[in-house]
């Protein structure tokens, strides 16, 4: 019969350790992953990768064109779902207030942050690529760019509501009019804040392969035209990864290395720029 | 007219243009915060008008029936919807736990050299694109699942009564049971850090208290931090459970994308999601339309999932802000 004391301590000894090994266990895990990623992804990368067309089967090639589509379809979404995601959140923090509407645009960004984007890569097919016919970079970019909305807008509000409401009062005070006072004086003390979100909507789009299954879909040659299919990392990751040959094997990995340091690189400047002091 | 009159009225008609400014800046915020309802709103109504013709042709059978015939047009959902279940089921009975842990470990155990590091490694792994966790998935963790810890369980727990049947399957690795781990090794990062975010904010008075009258770090984490926390831990875990349920590429990997229906976990299976990425680029007509079906009731309850979320995390914030008050 133990006493109850050390019972309780009993207790308290074996779920510490339990954590203790549930945090080794979730490290562990990390390090397999990037250990595979990176010794495989390193092993593969070579100068043909970004110099050389994604290859026919069984061919060696390169990654170029589908480097530059990632770019390219990126780069768009980036362009138009950042204004409406910086419009939108400025409207909340700056007229929205604790208005039914803001509530409700608020509740409904949550869940588009979390969406599952299949579902908007469906989406997007069913309004463009439909009607349209075919695929296109241009349906890549705008399913992307619903995915940029939610991340954009989220930072953009709470990086707003950071900016004292003092400044605002000041700048009323010599007379600007809200629009002034909201471009001039609110935007600038919290620039640092949105370029933030504006990385970390561009690292959470670049990875994104399921809305592209349905919208850029891929194309193994040199392409600009947005019209057209267009090669992209993700797609070319899916597609080599599941295929039985080795070539395209290596090239998926080297892929999935260039996207994941990207993604892993925007992650950490963008964690870096809001430690930085907005205003000096 | 004077000169101070003209300036007055230069100035008065600078200020008529930023009142107008004012308007326009202001109406276009609003127009872009409404698109967002907009756009929420026209996925709702054109996945549905998309899988109408689903609805309309099986009806209410389209839920119960297991059938996915692609060659005579017959389809039913059910192996994928409880595919769907099933893995986020796995993923949230594993990864819970674990975050759980990881949260304790990190706001309580760790020395102070150590919270940052860790806590900035759970947050990268939180950053990696979903589909290399498929390829970790399919090419290591797959082999090595299917030659040691599967046998092992179907040798011990196989032949216990009733749920000896869930541990049945070919030892090939990929099946709904590595979907769903690999859907935990992908949400623990998420759980975790809003865990550990939550239990930051517990009141300091509140936890030396408790350990002021002798308890034990545990009791402390048990009887105060999480009775104190409860709205946001449900909330953290209904999010992650959102995103286990949507997620695609990590689980199109892995799970095998067989459509029959087995009790075994370690049979290959399907859920929504990896079903339409499998066969969305081959179909047309009612195909087509079923899997747009199977889209919708996967936005539908993911949206159900994660509003369910949002309300316990915004109950939590309400009453912290009861607290400070």
């Amino acid at each position: 019969m133990i006493s109850k004391f050390k019972k309780r301590k009993l207790i308290n000894y074996f779920n510490l350790s339990a954590s203790i090994v549930v945090t080794a266990f979730g490290l562990v895990m990390l390090a397999w992953i990037l250990t595979v990623l990176f010794g495989k992804g390193f092993q593969h990368i070579n100068w043909a990768v970004f110099t050389q067309m994604t290859p026919p089967p069984g061919a060696s090639g390169g990654l170029i064109n589908a480097i530059v589509g990632t770019l390219l379809i990126t780069f768009f979404a980036v362009l138009i779902g950042t204004p409406i995601g910086l419009m939108a959140g400025t409207y909340l923090a700056e007229f929205g207030g604790k208005s039914r509407f803001s509530s409700a645009v608020r509740f409904i960004n949550d869940v588009l942050l979390s969406a599952p984007s299949i579902v908007v890569g469906v989406f997007v097919y069913a309004i463009l690529v439909k009607p349209q016919g075919h695929f296109s970079g241009w349906a890549g970019a705008i399913a992307l760019s619903i995915l940029v909305i939610p991340v954009v807008l989220r930072t953009t509000e709470d990086m707003l509501k950071l900016v004292p409401v003092q400044m605002r009062e000041a700048a009323a005070a010599l007379g600007a009019p809200r629009y002034k006072v909201t471009i001039d004086i609110v935007y600038k003390a919290a620039l640092s804040g949105m370029f933030t979100g504006l990385l970390l909507a561009t690292a959470r789009i670049m990875g994104e392969t399921a809305p592209l299954l349905f919208t850029g879909l891929n194309n193994q040659f040199w392409s600009l035209d947005m019209n057209q299919p267009m090669a992209n990392m993700p797609v070319v990751i899916y597609q080599y990864a599941l295929s039985p040959y080795e070539d395209w094997q290596n090239l998926a990995w080297a892929a999935a290395l260039l996207i994941t340091i990207s993604v892993l690189v925007m992650n950490i400047i963008a964690r870096y720029s809001l430690k930085q002091p907005s205003s000096r | 007219m004077s000169a101070t009159e003209k300036d007055i009225n230069a100035h008065l008609h600078t200020q008529s243009a930023g009142v107008i400014w004012d308007k326009v800046f202001k109406g276009t915020s609003f127009a872009f915060a409404a698109m967002v309802l907009i756009v929420m709103l026209a996925i709702m109504v054109m996945l549905f008008k998309e899988a109408w013709p689903t609805f309309a042709h099986f009806g209410f059978s389209f839920l119960y029936t297991s059938e996915w015939d692609v060659v005579n047009d017959k389809f039913g959902a059910l192996v994928p919807i409880v595919g769907t279940l099933v893995t986020s089921l796995i993923a949230i009975l594993i990864g819970v736990p674990v975050s759980f842990g990881i949260a304790i470990f990190i706001s309580l155990m760790a020395p102070s050299w150590l919270k940052r590091p860790i806590g900035i490694a759970i947050e990268l792994l939180a950053a990696v694109p979903s589909i290399i966790y498929g390829m970790w998935g399919l090419f290591y963790f797959a082999p090595w699942f299917a030659n040691t810890i599967q046998p092992f369980m179907t040798e011990n727990l196989g032949g216990v009564p009733f749920i000896g049947q869930f541990f049945q399957g070919p030892p090939i690795g990929v099946s709904i049971f590595t979907a769903g781990f690999v859907l935990a090794i992908m949400i623990i990062p998420f759980i975790a850090s809003i865990m550990r975010d939550m239990f930051d904010v517990v009141p300091t008075a509140l936890k030396e208290s408790a350990y002021a009258m002798g308890s034990t770090t545990w009791e402390v984490v048990w009887k105060v931090i999480l009775p104190y926390t409860k709205a946001g831990v449900i909330g953290g875990i209904m999010l992650g459970l959102g995103r286990a349920m949507g997620e695609t590429m990590a689980v199109a990997f892995v799970v095998g994308n067989s459509l029959e229906l087995n009790t075994g976990l370690f049979y290959p299976g399907a859920t929504i999601a990896s079903t339409m990425a499998n066969e969305f680029n081959e179909a047309s007509g009612l195909h087509m339309s079923s899997l747009i079906a199977l889209g919708f009731m996967l936005f539908v309850i993911t949206f159900l999932v994660l509003s369910l979320a949002k309300w316990f995390l915004l109950r939590l914030e309400k009453s912290q802000q009861g607290d400070e008050t």
